[in-house]
């Protein structure tokens, strides 16, 4: 696949407004995502970050605003449609198909977002969707209830079964919520590890050090708005950040 | 899953040739009535399965779909004098559009609020149907049966046969979506509507597509009813009976394999029966609520989520 041109973003986002009733949750907000970079994105609570990505993966309608991804004007696109042009996420609850197995719930992804225009036969789906475990480490997990796994394992298949539609984009939110150290760093190199394979990843994390040694870029929010981007450490040492987000 | 394949159609030949054998040797009447009842059930409960099991959408609007197959052939019969065939092909037709509609106004509601709209539909329809002349309105219309086609010789018995057809053709179809990626893709949406849309999952049109289908077997169903009664008025044929029933039988067979409802319609259609003749027909109602309450207490996953439950416990015990 021909990486596209440097210039061009993957995803823009432009003049974004989101309101719930009177409460304004995005503020016009602006950004443009450039192809395979790890993007940090970071807010107290409340400011806005979940809202920015249900706006980019179409779980919310926008009230002003666009978003263009690879090109093409998603703005008023279904969440599903949205997901097969390439965007992925994970979600800050866990929301895994409790009825079904492991192998089940990434074939879902398999059956309704990987679309090929090549006919996929039910071995060689079989084996993506064991090669997409193995390299989450839940290949052992394949044939077990999702409701039988630990936090870290759901945390895992979520970004698998987000792996599984075969993503340009994929939007972790806050994957390492609630995990020891240890698995933070397993949940961490396994970004690192999809990041290094063309996909571009918006990390949405309160964790600073894993924010600071994965990301490219830093966004971060307050009330809605953007009140500093730049590389980790321009955001880190920014005043209204420390004031917003640290606390001083 | 090959050999499973076969295997369900060889069952359902036997069960097709058995069906048409008992027409050829049973010269009483009686086991046609009460079979046609059953496999009438059995029909409307897979249809309702569809939507309400494998999608999660609880339908009280069973006698409504119910009731408009009814009314089409009862209508189709009295302006063109149409064949039997052409009944329930029509009333397919119709209760498929009645389902697209449906499910374009109310499917975006979720849970309770979209079986409340399917208990209006029901209101709404039988309030227009107790209003139209033609079909007899409130009063109710005669029907006179035509000459029965061979190799029957008698009209219930050839309704009995036509019924079995619909039972195959349901459980066919409800086995097919099971078993595909509409089923895989209903079940996702039944999980969790968000996730499956944000996994890539056209969920209103999968919920569409079920209602539909749902819909049109349905309809399908009930197009046979009004010439094995030979009458007709909206009070039975919208009865609020059909919704419950069907929805129990679903629930106590168990909705999560196509042979739940089947299994369901057998086993409460077959004690509704017997009750009715042995006590009353008030008492099936009775009974039907019982046995609701046990299963929702003893069983909530149905007869298919014991039988599971028992051969999962059972492996657990060999390992």
């Amino acid at each position: 696949m021909m990486p596209p041109e440097p210039q061009v973003p993957l995803l823009r986002i432009s003049a974004l407004t989101k309101r719930f009733g009177g409460f304004i949750a995005l503020d016009n907000v602006s950004v443009d995502i450039r192809p395979g970079e790890r993007f940090g994105l970071i807010g107290p609570n409340g400011s806005g970050k979940t809202t920015l990505i249900n706006c980019i993966s179409g779980a919310f309608r926008t009230e002003a605003g666009t978003v263009v991804f690879r090109d093409e004007d998603i703005t008023q696109l279904q969440p599903h449609m949205r997901t097969r042009r390439g965007i992925a996420r994970s979600f800050q609850i866990p929301r895994p198909f409790k009825s079904m197995t492991v192998a089940e719930n990434l074939m879902v992804a398999l059956d309704f977002a990987a679309v090929t225009d090549e006919l996929v036969s039910a071995a060689q789906r079989r084996d993506t969707m064991m090669s997409i475990l193995t390299r989450m480490g839940l290949a052992s997990k394949a044939d077990v209830s999702a409701t039988k796994l630990s936090q870290v394992e759901l945390r895992k298949m979520e970004l698998a079964r987000a792996m599984a539609t075969r993503p340009n984009l994929l939007i972790s939110d806050e994957a390492m919520a609630g995990l020891s150290s240890s698995e933070v760093d397993e949940v961490l190199d396994l970004l690192m590890s999809l990041a290094s394979q063309d996909i571009t990843i918006i990390m949405i994390e309160h964790i600073m050090q894993a924010v600071m040694r994965f990301s490219d870029r830093v966004m971060c929010l307050d009330a809605g708005r953007i009140i500093a981007i730049g590389t980790p450490s321009e955001v880190m040492a920014n005043q209204r950040v420390q004031e917003a987000y640290l606390g001083t | 899953m090959k050999r499973n394949g076969s295997f369900f159609w060889i069952g359902a030949t036997v069960f097709l040739a058995a069906a048409l054998l008992m027409t050829q040797i049973i010269g009483n009447q009686y086991p046609f009535f009460a079979c046609y009842v059953i496999l009438q059930f059995i029909v409307l409960a897979v249809a309702w399965s569809i939507l309400g099991g494998y999608a999660g959408y609880v339908n009280f609007g069973t006698s409504a779909f119910f009731g408009v197959g009814v009314y089409t052939a009862v209508f189709l019969f009295k302006a063109f004098g149409a064949p039997l065939a052409a009944q329930i092909a029509a009333a397919a037709a119709v209760g498929a559009l009645m389902g697209f509609a449906l499910g374009l106004l109310t499917l975006r509601m979720q849970g309770i609020f979209f079986s409340i709209a399917t208990i209006a539909l029901t209101i709404v329809i039988e309030t227009s149907i107790t209003n139209w002349r033609y079909v007899g309105g409130a009063a109710g219309i005669q029907m006179q049966r035509p000459v029965v086609t061979e190799p029957f010789n008698n009209y219930v018995q050839m309704l009995f046969f036509v019924q079995a057809l619909l039972v195959v053709l349901a459980v066919a179809i409800s086995r097919y979506i099971q078993n595909s990626w509409i089923g895989r893709g209903l079940q996702a949406l039944k999980d969790d509507e968000l996730a499956a849309e944000c996994t890539g999952v056209p969920t209103l049109r999968l919920k569409l597509l079920a209602c539909v289908i749902s819909g049109a077997l349905m309809c399908a169903a009930g197009a046979p009813a009004a010439m094995y009664l030979q009458y007709a008025d909206p009070s039975s044929a919208f009865n609020l009976n059909y919704s419950v029933s069907v929805l129990a039988m679903s629930l106590i067979g168990g909705t999560a394999h196509w042979a739940g409802p089947v299994v369901g319609a057998i086993l409460l259609g077959t004690t509704q029966q017997l009750l009715t003749v042995t006590i009353s027909s008030e008492v099936n109602v009775l009974v039907l609520g019982v046995m609701l309450v046990l299963f929702v207490v003893a069983a909530p996953e149905g007869v298919i989520g014991l039988i599971r439950r028992v051969r999962r416990n059972r492996n657990e015990g060999k390992a």
